[in-house]
């Protein structure tokens, strides 16, 4: 981090939150220390890692147990000097992960509900102009009960932006929308913030989505915060085997190391219990050693015939075990030796006439494997 | 009749002191995270097992010209509070406490806290968010809070017997009214006004599972 990025912070928070276990409550521990620029900063992480408590925090409807936590220069929670800010004096926009609208309140009284200050004309305005903003105006007057799911997340993201918040914290706001949607609700947003230059925080543990927004990541497992940096800096190269699972990674292999090509940059692994092999980057590792190699679905390429003439090193010959459709994508299991979940398209599956027990090659680029820790 | 009029202005003044009182005591036993509570909801809730002559006996007691409630009333009105309509609001508003208090409890716990979170977050303060979220979100159990409150006190016996005694148009009330008469051995007059509590009754507990199954019935919802 540059001085200059220090400047810009909007939100900087250190915290410590603890939960003892009580009832239905395990006992958990999160530990936070992060920054918060302009624009949008991803906290991805697999479920149960501590991402809402962490927003929760943030946001004051929990107490860490100790905490600093200051926006643009004004303290909302410390410790030392006990000072809280209660949520209802942050001025921060949170989105929940289930959009939370006031039942009993029509679409347009939900969205003026945080315009408590203004007078009423200004009120109607400004909920007007946020209902178009998000492309919901015809709403207006309907509850919430009679609007789909995704018309509510885009009124509950009105409702919160219309508050002129100092910053914004999103949980997984796009959750069960279809693809089209969430792009176009991301385009939205991204839309609004062009001029406020806002911190956002946005939950999220879909890989496409980061992919989509991600200017910086922050990757948070077990209650601790284990990377951060540009979106394909931290998930590309997942150091934790959790953390790889969440990010998308279909394929785990237990594998161990054969020999190491220094002058090339990689190493032959074995595959656990199988003959087997596959080259990868080098790693900090010696012969005999135990690695975890992961692969994601997508980034194999299934052959009926096999191969040749390909720059990419690793081919394994195979059978299909299995095909389930999954949407738009079929999912291939193909033993290798080891199980291979692989990706292909509906017209690939169709094209190759792929059925249960057909021998198949499996095509992997060495750079398609990345190593990661148990 | 006289004691059928007097017993509706009973229960309609009990019920409606009753959600004065058990509104933000009903509040407060949904929010707080106090440990002992169960001290508190022991004592709402101990009028539904007590039987109702020992609470009358009680409530005699402190009412008359040597209890604490009598001698207060007695320095404040000139006259204790046994044998008075006022006594028998003040006994019926105890002895009715747990019909307005739990149907209140569990409507304002059945209301989702994230909403109040999401109100918090949007800048509403404890006050503003109970009185626009929780409490509208709360009215059918304000309802069912309201009419087993005045169902309960129009039907009462034992307290108002212990209480008030049986003074007509004081405090004769319709179920002692129905006493006196199969005492006297006048079973048509008891059976008319048996039949106008029954019908009463059952259009009671009629409005309240039309309005909602869910706040405190006895029934399951499934």
């Amino acid at each position: 981090m540059t001085a200059g990025n220090s400047a810009r912070a909007q939100l900087e928070a250190q915290f410590r939150f603890k939960r003892t276990g009580a009832g239905s409550h395990s006992a958990f521990e999160l530990t936070a220390n992060f920054r918060l620029d302009p624009g949008i900063t991803i906290l991805f992480g697999p479920s149960g890692a501590g991402k809402s408590t962490l927003l929760d925090c943030v946001a004051g409807l929990l107490k860490p147990t100790s905490a600093r936590i200051v926006l643009n220069g004004e303290t909302l929670h410390d410790t030392a000097t006990n000072t809280f800010v209660p949520p209802q004096r942050r001025h921060l926009a949170y989105l929940f992960q289930d959009p939370a609208l006031f039942p009993h309140l029509t679409v347009e009284q939900n969205v003026a509900f945080g315009l408590q200050d203004l007078d009423p004309a200004d009120r109607a305005n400004r909920a007007q102009d946020l209902l178009t903003a998000f492309r919901v105006e015809r709403l207006a007057r309907r509850k919430p009960a009679e609007i789909s799911g995704g018309e509510g997340q885009r009124v509950a993201l009105a409702r919160a932006l219309a508050t002129s918040p100092r910053a914004v914290l999103l949980d997984e706001p796009l959750k069960g929308l279809d693809a089209e949607l969430k792009s176009a609700i991301v385009d939205d947003l991204r839309a609004w913030n062009r001029v406020r230059q806002l911190a956002i925080l946005y939950v999220t543990h879909q890989r496409d989505e980061v992919d989509a927004l991600g200017e910086r990541v922050l990757a948070i497992d077990r209650g601790q915060i284990v990377a951060e940096g540009a979106p394909y800096a931290v998930l590309d190269a997942p150091r934790k085997k959790r953390l790889a699972y969440a990010a998308g990674f279909e394929n785990h292999l237990s594998a161990v190391v054969q020999d190491m090509r220094e002058p090339d940059g990689v190493m032959r692994v074995r595959l656990a219990g199988s003959e087997a092999e596959l080259e990868v980057p080098l790693a900090y590792a010696a012969v005999g050693n135990r690695v975890h190699v992961a692969i994601r679905a997508g980034d194999i390429l299934l052959a009926t015939r096999r191969p040749e003439g390909l720059s990419a090193r690793n081919i394994l010959a195979g059978v299909i075990d299995s095909l389930e459709i999954n949407g738009p994508t079929i999912v291939c299991r193909v033993n290798a030796g080891a199980m291979f979940l692989v990706h292909v398209t509906r017209g690939a599956q169709r094209a190759l006439e792929l059925a249960p027990g057909q021998s198949v090659w499996l095509v992997i680029k060495t750079h398609s494997c990345h190593l990661v820790d148990e | 009749m006289e004691a059928l009029w007097l017993s509706v202005r009973l229960a309609v003044l009990v019920a409606a002191i009753l959600l004065v009182l058990a509104i933000p005591l009903a509040y407060w036993l949904s929010q707080t995270k106090w440990r002992a509570k169960f001290v508190i909801e022991s004592l709402v809730a101990l009028p539904l097992v007590l039987p109702p002559t020992v609470l009358g006996f009680y409530l005699l007691t402190a009412m008359g010209a040597n209890g604490v409630l009598g001698k207060l009333w007695m320095a404040w009105f000139g006259h204790t509070l046994a044998f008075t309509f006022t006594g028998l609001v003040v006994a019926s508003i105890l002895y009715s406490l747990p019909f307005a208090v739990q149907p209140l409890v569990m409507a304002f716990e059945s209301v989702d806290l994230r909403l109040l979170d999401a109100a918090a977050v949007l800048g509403a303060g404890r006050w503003r968010s109970f009185r626009q979220i929780l409490l509208p979100l709360s009215v059918p159990g304000l309802i069912t809070a309201a009419v087993l409150s005045f169902a309960h006190t129009l039907g009462e016996f034992g307290v108002v017997l212990m209480v008030g005694g049986n003074i007509p148009g004081v405090t004769r009330t319709i179920s002692i009214d129905i006493y006196d008469h199969v005492q006297s051995l006048d079973y048509s007059a008891a059976n008319r006004m048996a039949i106008a509590l029954l019908l009463i009754s059952f259009a009671v507990l009629s409005t309240i599972y039309a309005v909602n199954r869910r706040v405190w019935s006895p029934w399951p919802t499934r």
